[in-house]
């Protein structure tokens, strides 16, 4: 009897401590659009923000965001999709692979500001970059590649074997026989992980503190010309995204409104976390209906 | 019909471009992932490389002890003779990084065995869905909330100002719950099902199995989880900048103003001059940080051979 009373109780208290989580859950993002969702308008997404006068925007700094997690996109996915392919198909199984997996593992548990010094010393120094998006992307590429490569290696070995070897029977070079049978199959999952990882890059700030800065000059949204220092395609010019935005608002913030501000811009960055999250499922499963005959 | 005769020689002989092509196109993309894995192994070398040489200049050219660094008490960079005591900083890190642990332990596993043993189905539905939301929060939205919700809560319910090692701690718990409810469960998950079988078979109850087969089974891989919890607590600078205080020295009492490690270099890096002193000692900060990474990785994989075992 008392076996059974005790388990009822660890039952019960498991069962409550798994509703308080969803709870919380429920609650943090309550919080978040209740209070966020009131101060969000078409003029708060989209004009400047203000020093020291109330009824600033965070426009420039979601373009930033944006385009900052473009630029970090196409330099990322191109360098962990290839050392992917290498860490699955070419790497023999060896001390020296040990080793660069283990080197993967290190990099993947470095703190985002530790990335963020780095690239201020040699990305922004070293190399002349200056705080510049390039820069911020560059950093952000560091702390996102194991990431990638982690996600593009498993997705290529739950690839079924029989479709590679079927490619090199026909003669195919290893090289083809992985662009053109393999990544195919793991596409769906790459995608997914992919979109996933750039969830992670547009909420990060850490890392671009010191690379993109904390700045944003004014930009003029009417001149696209990528080398002019006003436009907003520029890569070398400083960008402070949303993430960094809402961190200054709440440790050094002056206007009056800072608290509504923040509060706002939370709520846009949290909507856009959610948003790539849902966005990874449905895309994941658009890429797998289209590249396999399945329904 | 005349079909062309199957000779294979003849055939090599009039297609060596195509023979060539294979051979250009295997070899430029054996260059190009071989290009993409030696950028990586040269850019963690250089983190290190170059975080190191920063951060040893104070020990090395400026005079500056090893000793004083890790167990002085006093930061006071631009005072004469400068200070530069670490102590508080390493304190705090270590203060909050574990207490977050020992918040976010207990409910990771709860949540995990909830997952595998009580509910399966729902959990799947309902709970995963939400842990995984809660990883995909950027930690500057975690500091933001800690701001307006988790300090004005401490101030009002204990003595003091709400800020502090607590409120750190409670919102780096919430932010590594992720990372340990998801490793405990592919633990959970991972455990042959003859174990569990055999249990129930003897009689034994729901709890005594969890409690008796199950968590001591599992225990080295959920050691894993804490330590990665702890790994990531310890190197997350901005949430836990926002809700510490960052009042450079011990604190008497867990609702009290302290700093951290990643909270001190966050807020100092800006202000000084590259090359100077006070700049250097900084980078012997994140060399500190650096260093705790690589222990991390090492516990991670002594259990991860436990596990194994």
């Amino acid at each position: 009897m008392r076996a059974k009373t005790v388990d009822r109780i660890a039952t019960a208290v498991i069962v409550c401590v798994a509703g308080f989580i969803i709870l919380l859950l429920a609650a943090l993002l309550g919080y978040l659009l209740v209070r966020g969702l009131g101060h969000i308008s078409f003029d708060f997404l989209t004009s400047a923000p203000q020093a020291l006068k109330a009824g600033g925007g965070i426009g420039p700094q979601l373009f930033n965001s944006v385009f900052l997690l473009v630029l970090t996109m196409i330099i990322t996915v191109p360098l962990g999709i290839g050392a992917g392919i290498y860490m699955s198909e070419y790497a023999k199984d060896n001390k020296l692979t040990a080793f660069i997996r283990l080197i993967v593992e290190v990099l993947s548990s470095f703190p985002s500001i530790v990335i963020g010094l780095f690239g201020l010393l040699v990305i922004v120094n070293t190399f002349g970059f200056g705080y510049s998006l390039l820069s911020g992307a560059l950093a952000l590429t560091i702390f996102n590649l194991p990431m990638m490569v982690r996600l593009t290696e498993q997705s290529l070995r739950s690839v079924p074997k029989e479709q590679k070897e079927a490619g090199l029977a026909l003669g195919l070079s290893r090289w083809k026989t992985i662009m053109s049978v393999m990544i195919p199959v793991a596409l769906p999952s790459i995608v997914t992980g992919s979109i996933l990882a750039a969830g992670r890059v547009f909420g990060e700030a850490a890392a671009l503190l010191f690379t993109a800065g904390m700045s944003s000059p004014r930009l003029d949204f009417s001149d696209w010309n990528p080398l002019s220092p006003t436009s907003p395609l520029n890569p070398m010019r400083p960008a402070e995204t949303l993430a960094v935005h809402i961190w200054k608002i709440n440790s050094e913030g002056l206007a009056p409104d800072a608290p509504e501000i923040a509060a706002g811009a939370s709520a846009v960055l949290v909507i856009m976390v959610l948003l790539f999250n849902l966005g990874a499922r449905w895309l994941g499963r658009v890429v797998y209906r289209k590249l396999t005959a399945s329904k | 019909m005349n079909l062309p005769a199957p000779n294979s020689r003849e055939d090599l002989a009039t297609k060596p471009n195509k023979f060539r092509k294979h051979v250009m196109e295997e070899l430029r993309g054996k260059a190009f992932v071989y290009f993409c894995v030696l950028l990586l192994v040269i850019t963690i070398f250089s983190i290190v490389y170059f975080i190191a040489s920063r951060g040893l200049t104070p020990f090395i050219s400026q005079g500056v002890s090893i000793k004083d660094m890790l167990f002085g008490l006093k930061w006071r960079p631009e005072g004469n003779p400068p200070q530069f005591g670490a102590l508080p900083f390493l304190f705090g890190s270590f203060a909050t990084s574990i207490l977050a642990a020992v918040i976010a332990a207990p409910l990771g596993f709860c949540a995990a065995v909830f997952m595998t043993e009580i509910m399966p189905k729902f959990g799947k539905s309902a709970l995963q869905p939400a842990i995984e939301l809660l990883a995909g929060i950027p930690s500057v939205v975690y500091g933001f909330v800690g701001l307006s919700v988790v300090v004005p809560f401490y101030r009002d319910t204990f003595p003091g100002q709400g800020i502090g090692i607590m409120a750190g701690a409670t919102v780096l718990s919430i932010m590594i719950l992720p990372t340990v409810t998801t490793i405990a469960t592919d633990a959970l998950r991972s455990l042959p099902n003859g174990l569990k079988e055999g249990s129930y078979a003897l009689g034994a109850t729901r709890w005594q199995t969890i409690y008796r087969m199950i968590l001591p089974t599992a225990l080295p891989s959920l050691l894993t989880g804490v330590v990665l919890g702890i790994a990531r607590a310890f190197g997350e600078a901005l949430a836990v900048q926002m809700v510490i205080g960052n009042a450079p020295h011990i604190p008497h009492s867990l609702f009290e103003s302290a700093t951290t490690l990643t909270s001190i270099i966050t807020q100092s890096m800006g202000n000084t001059t590259s090359g100077s002193l006070h700049n250097n000692a900084l980078w012997s900060l994140a060399l500190i940080l650096l260093l705790m990474t690589f222990l991390f990785v090492f516990i991670v994989r002594v259990l991860e051979r436990r596990v194994k075992r």
